[in-house]
């Protein structure tokens, strides 16, 4: 135990020692915070439509003012010609085009249909496909109106509303707040690169400097040797963690459902996973830039994998089974759970179990590799 | 001719190292993979469960209807709404169509019901569009049921999705993943390798040698552009050959575009190393300050336009975004050189400063 003490006394000596760590350690991760919660946005906002309103009627006014009003769209050339469009499409000064054709009112009268067209720039499948569904919605309420009106006139024959109404509710995030999402997803982001970049790193300096030898020729052992030098780092992830949520609270107005102790408990956990993935990368490279590319690699597939960005749901069935094995993965669904939906002990057990099973086989292989020689 | 020893003893030294090398050119095509066949934006199948007050046919014609469609597979039949909470929280369940008692009969006789959907909104997209995907089946499941809606006066909406008809994901990923991996190994990678000659000490054994500091910088350099521009050769390759990524522009512009960014990224990677003489504050520095940036702020993932306006502004700042705007005009929109110089003007101004202030700094650490 003594010896285990020193080590780790020795460790936090020179982490704090290092002028050019203690920044990285304590700032980079609120930056980082700030700069993601603010930045991984997916909500759809200020989008630039071109109308190209070649009817000029009151009915294609209406429908610019009704674009204009809904709060997603910002107008940016209401022109009569489509070439002008295009051309704002192709120098990405508007996103859509809406194109009203000559005649529209009358014609729609006339024929009861009419045909409406929009251009969508779909470099960006995600946008374009989100631009077309509010744009479309937008279009179906206009309709709904202009039909209610041209029923009640009494030249139209009587029609009475019928059909399904369906009223939606969208719990655990009434807002729709994107930042509620996606913050605590962060946060697993910021714990799992303390975690796993700072002791592989930290492990193969003394490596590549040679300080390992000297340390292999003491009488210290193996496992208080890995305990000494995982365990500050431990610390020092769950203490980010706690500082994450503290921010995440003050700044994005975090809520907090459910119960905190069961995502510290299972941040417990996870850390020892990180950390001994590090040791295990830190077993097999002899420098520190072999050992970051390394660590990178793998944090880059766990976190596309991890649901962070992009849905589950929505990946091929290979891709999810792979999931299964991702600690990232386990942890971000975790700490949504709880934080949004307030899901309990027994809603998460077999994230639980996962991730000791994950703590469990990588320590245990990286204790396996570990040689202590020179 | 000694630089060209000088850059083959380098090349030795990055060829030498398998492990490194393996990850160089593995990490472009796994993620390449990844974007092409994993990640994805639409939706996929999500479990929805029925509270079913009615138990009528029309009850279980919506439901068979809904469990028919390719985005929904019904998982449970609950009695109460207060269930749902339950499975939700579970992550059992994603949507929920509650049905009222009696529902067919109301629907029959006073010509119109309620609905009510619930969704599991953590996520707020995901939730709308499943919501809308279940709207647009009960209403054509309603049509199916002989209850007539509103008549007449009908919009049809014509969507045309422009450079990209079929909304693949990978078209926008190839080029953010190029701007990713190239800045990887041309700033990250030489940002280490000169502080780690600083760092063990072999940097001042080779200051003393006859090689002029610049040489030194070149040699140290050179490899990484020829391994980065492989690696862009690589990726482009990948997406239009695997993914059919169109290359609608002039290749050779686009390679000319990608040199560009290669040595932008190369003049922040010395940049750094001058700032810093420890490897795990290079890499630190590089991943906080360039790569973070480069996936976040770029365009690359999230959209830039959503963003409050500091965070857009800061994108401008960084060389990504030009980079990826240039690939996307050329590849997808076949842009010439008109639509891009202004771009590539930026990109050619950030070389120049970042090269400026290194060589700057670099002198001052030479007089200590």
């Amino acid at each position: 135990m003594r010896i285990i003490k020193f080590i780790i006394q020795k460790e936090f000596l020179q982490i704090f020692r290092n002028k050019g760590m203690l920044p990285i350690i304590i700032i980079l991760p609120i930056i980082q915070l700030l700069v993601l919660g603010f930045a991984a946005d997916y909500e759809i906002k200020n989008i630039t439509v071109d109308v190209v309103d070649r009817d000029h009627s009151s009915w294609s006014n209406r429908l610019t003012g009704k674009l204009k009003a809904s709060g997603y769209f910002l107008i940016n050339n209401y022109t009569p010609s489509s070439s002008t469009a295009l051309r704002d499409l192709e120098s990405r000064q508007a996103d859509l085009a809406l194109v009203i054709p000559p005649h529209f009112e009358r014609d729609l009268v006339r024929n009861q249909g009419q045909k409406i067209q929009l251009l969508i720039n779909a470099i960006t499948g995600i946008k374009a496909g989100v631009a077309a569904g509010y744009l479309q919605q937008i279009l179906s309420e206009f309709n709904k109106e202009i039909q209610i009106e041209w029923l009640s006139q009494p030249t139209a024959s009587p029609t009475r509303a019928v059909g399904i109404n369906t009223t939606t509710a969208y719990w655990y995030n009434p807002y729709q707040d994107y930042k509620q999402f996606m913050v605590p997803g962060i946060l697993v982001v910021l714990v799992t690169m303390i975690g796993a970049f700072l002791s592989a790193m930290n492990i193969v300096r003394e490596k590549e400097i040679g300080t390992m030898e000297q340390l292999n020729v003491t009488p210290i052992k193996k496992l208080h040797f890995i305990i000494g030098k995982l365990l500050p780092f431990w610390i020092i992830g769950l203490m980010e963690l706690t500082l994450g949520l503290l921010l995440a609270w003050w700044i994005f107005d975090l809520t907090f459902a459910g119960n905190l102790l069961i995502i510290f408990m299972f941040a417990a956990i996870y850390l020892l996973v990180m950390l001994g993935m590090g040791l295990l990368i830190s077993t097999k490279t002899d420098t520190q830039q072999q050992a970051m590319f390394i660590t990178w690699f793998f944090i880059v597939i766990f976190l596309l994998l991890s649901g962070l960005f992009t849905p589950i749901d929505s990946m091929p069935g290979w891709a999810k089974s792979i999931t299964l094995f991702n600690p990232v993965g386990w942890f971000i669904k975790v700490i949504r759970m709880v934080l949004l939906k307030n899901s309990t002990w027994s809603d998460v057990q077999t994230a639980f179990y996962a991730i000791t099973a994950f703590a469990i086989a990588v320590n245990g292989i990286a204790l396996l590799l570990y040689k202590k020689r020179i | 001719m000694t630089i060209f020893h000088f850059i083959k003893k380098e090349c030795f030294h990055i060829l030498r190292d398998k492990r490194t090398l393996l990850i160089l050119f593995g990490m472009p095509v796994i993620m390449i993979v990844l974007f092409g066949y994993a990640i994805r934006n639409d939706l996929g199948s999500s479990k929805l469960v029925i509270v079913d007050n009615a138990h009528d046919t029309y009850s279980q014609q919506l439901t068979d209807r809904l469990d028919a469609s390719k985005y929904f597979e019904v998982s449970y039949q609950l009695n109460t709404i207060e269930q749902i909470d339950q499975v939700f929280r579970k992550e059992k369940a994603s949507i929920a169509l509650v049905i009222p008692s009696q529902f067919g009969h109301t629907l029959m006789h006073a010509g119109s019901a309620q609905l009510l959907l619930i969704a599991d909104g953590s996520d707020p997209n995901t939730a709308t569009s499943r919501i809308q995907y279940a709207q647009a089946i009960i209403q054509s499941c309603q049509q199916d049921m002989q209850v007539a809606g509103p008549q007449g006066l009908h919009i049809h909406t014509d969507i045309r999705m422009l450079y990209n008809p079929e909304l693949k994901s990978v078209y926008g990923f190839i080029p953010g993943l190029m701007a990713l991996i190239l800045m990887l190994i041309s700033a990250m990678m030489t940002a280490i390798t000169i502080t780690k000659e600083k760092e063990t000490g072999t940097m001042e054994l080779l200051l003393v040698s006859p090689l002029k500091p610049v040489l030194i910088i070149t040699g140290k350099i050179v490899p990484y552009i020829l391994l980065s521009f492989i690696n862009a050769l690589l990726i482009l390759g990948f997406g239009h050959f695997l993914f059919d990524v169109p290359i609608l522009g002039n290749t050779a512009l686009l390679l000319l575009e990608s040199i560009i960014f290669i040595l932008t990224a190369l003049s922040l990677g010395i940049l750094i190393s001058t700032l810093t003489s420890s490897q795990q504050t290079a890499m630190m520095i590089s991943l906080g300050g360039l790569l973070m940036p480069t996936v976040l702020l770029s365009g690359f993932i999230f959209p830039l336009s959503s963003m409050p306006w500091p965070l857009r502004w800061i994108a401008n700042l960084i060389p990504a975004k030009w980079f990826i705007l240039i690939l996307k005009d050329i590849m997808l929109k076949g842009s010439g050189w008109r639509q891009v110089w202004e771009e590539t003007l930026i990109l050619l101004v950030m070389t120049t400063l970042f090269t400026g202030l290194s060589i700057q700094k670099f002198k001052i650490r030479l007089d200590k």
